[in-house]
């Protein structure tokens, strides 16, 4: 059972963090591609970069919360 | 002579880098001797929770700890006591005689026994005392001094910048420059942009005092033995709420009628959208405050999980591979920890810049 619980936490966690690789990924290669095309404007882009990137990992993050959840109450 | 002190800063941050590492194997070892076996995420909350008491080394009896005071709300008035009197217990067992009733200090929280009682019965299936009461805690613990230092560094630190200010019109020098580079990064690129030419001056004292303290709390989380302010849910909401209550006292009439009935759209759907926007004032802080909680957290725990990973396989070799990647953390933490002070700021004054903004009318 509690092999169980943790097995689906971790479980919970990798996947979390697998949605968050990809998303931040196509963010970082959208903006270098942008950055490439128009270096004057690399500051604006950074940020909103930043902005997006961050907005991402703020789900990955509620996946693991949830998860570390999941194994600190069993 | 510019590039020489640079090299010894340098070398003096790497230094306390790997002191960093060391302090907390040191604490490891301890606990290991204590407890035959070891369990990890007994260690890592142990590190990243708050606590009555400023524990920075040692075990049991030898621990080095600062005392700090605990005020309990009682029903008979205001109790308080130094945290030394529980003598580092946090088992229930030792018994602190206050005002004439009894404390017992069980997992960090202050249980107050029943009249006649002498020792705490926990029952814990259901996770309850059964004998005792927990009194109203306005304890002044580690996170809350960890916070005071913060405040009166960041008093003493802009009140310097202010007071150069009065004396003259040139830029500052040494630290101080830095500090007005800062504060001029956050009203040029954080609340000029995102709330507007207008009306972001008004905000500037929130935004300047949020970003200062994140990033400070933060910075502090990552000293040897320090309290883990940021990482703790109850702050974060606290500063999440700070930006749910500007919003909402500052939101204009444009804002409110595009919460309640979104212009432009066909009727049937506004009922619709209304109930989603309505929602989506309340994620908005919310996710502030998890994102910055969880952040936190989770730098603390893969530091300590890393360093931990010795103690679990019990092989020193590891060592030679985890403390150098724990160190390797470290450093990402340093840019994490302006990274999540910015992206606060940032998304607080996103937020407040769609509540007062303009909107124009066709």
């Amino acid at each position: 059972m509690e092999l169980l619980h943790v097995g689906i936490a971790a479980l919970g966690a990798g996947l979390a963090v697998l949605g968050a690789g990809i998303g931040v990924g196509k963010i970082g290669g959208s903006a270098m591609e942008a950055i490439a095309r128009q270096p004057e404007a690399s500051g604006k882009i950074q940020t909103a970069m930043i902005i997006a990137a961050a907005l991402v990992e703020g789900v990955a993050l509620f996946g693991v919360v949830a998860a570390l959840l999941g194994v600190l109450t069993t | 002579m510019a590039t020489h002190k640079s090299s010894r800063i340098t070398v003096a941050l790497m230094l306390f880098l790997f002191l960093n590492s060391f302090s907390s194997f040191a604490q490891l070892e301890t606990d290991e001797v204590v407890d035959e076996e070891f369990n990890p995420t007994e260690m890592i909350m142990h590190h990243i929770s708050d606590s009555h008491g400023w524990h920075f080394f040692g075990e049991g009896e030898d621990a080095v700890t600062l005392p700090l005071p605990v005020i309990l709300w009682t029903d008979s008035g205001i109790v308080t006591f130094m945290s030394s009197a529980f003598h580092h217990d946090t088992e229930g067992e030792y018994v602190v005689e206050a005002d004439g009733r009894k404390f017992v200090n069980y997992h960090e929280k202050i249980y107050m026994l029943d009249e006649g009682e002498e020792a705490l019965q926990f029952d814990e299936a259901s996770h309850a005392a059964l004998n005792a009461d927990r009194p109203f805690d306005i304890s002044l613990t580690k996170n809350v001094a960890s916070m005071l230092i913060t405040a009166i560094l960041m008093i003493l630190l802009f009140t310097s910048l202010a007071k150069h200010y009065k004396k003259s019109k040139k830029a500052p020098k040494g630290f101080t420059n830095i500090l007005e580079t800062l504060v001029i990064f956050v009203r040029d690129e954080i609340a000029k942009p995102q709330i507007g030419e207008k009306k972001f001056m008004k905000f500037m004292p929130f935004l300047l005092t949020v970003f200062f303290f994140i990033w400070i709390s933060n910075l502090m989380g990552l000293l040897p033995g320090a309290a883990n302010v940021t990482g703790n849910i109850s702050i974060t909401v606290a500063l999440g709420l700070f930006t749910l209550a500007l919003i909402l006292v500052n939101a204009n009439k444009d804002y409110w009628q595009h919460v309640f009935w979104m212009p432009g759209i066909p009727t049937f759907v506004k009922p619709i959208l209304a109930i989603v926007e309505i929602l989506g004032v309340f994620i908005k802080p919310i996710a502030l405050m998890i994102r910055l909680f969880a952040n936190i957290t989770a730098g603390h725990i893969i530091i300590l999980s890393l360093i931990g990973l010795i103690f679990i396989l019990e092989t020193a070799g590891v060592a030679a591979i985890s403390v150098p990647f724990a160190l390797f953390i470290t450093v990402l933490e340093l840019l994490v920890a302006f990274l999540q002070a910015f992206i606060f700021t940032m998304l607080s004054a996103l937020f407040i810049g769609m509540a007062v903004q303009e909107h124009e009318h066709h």
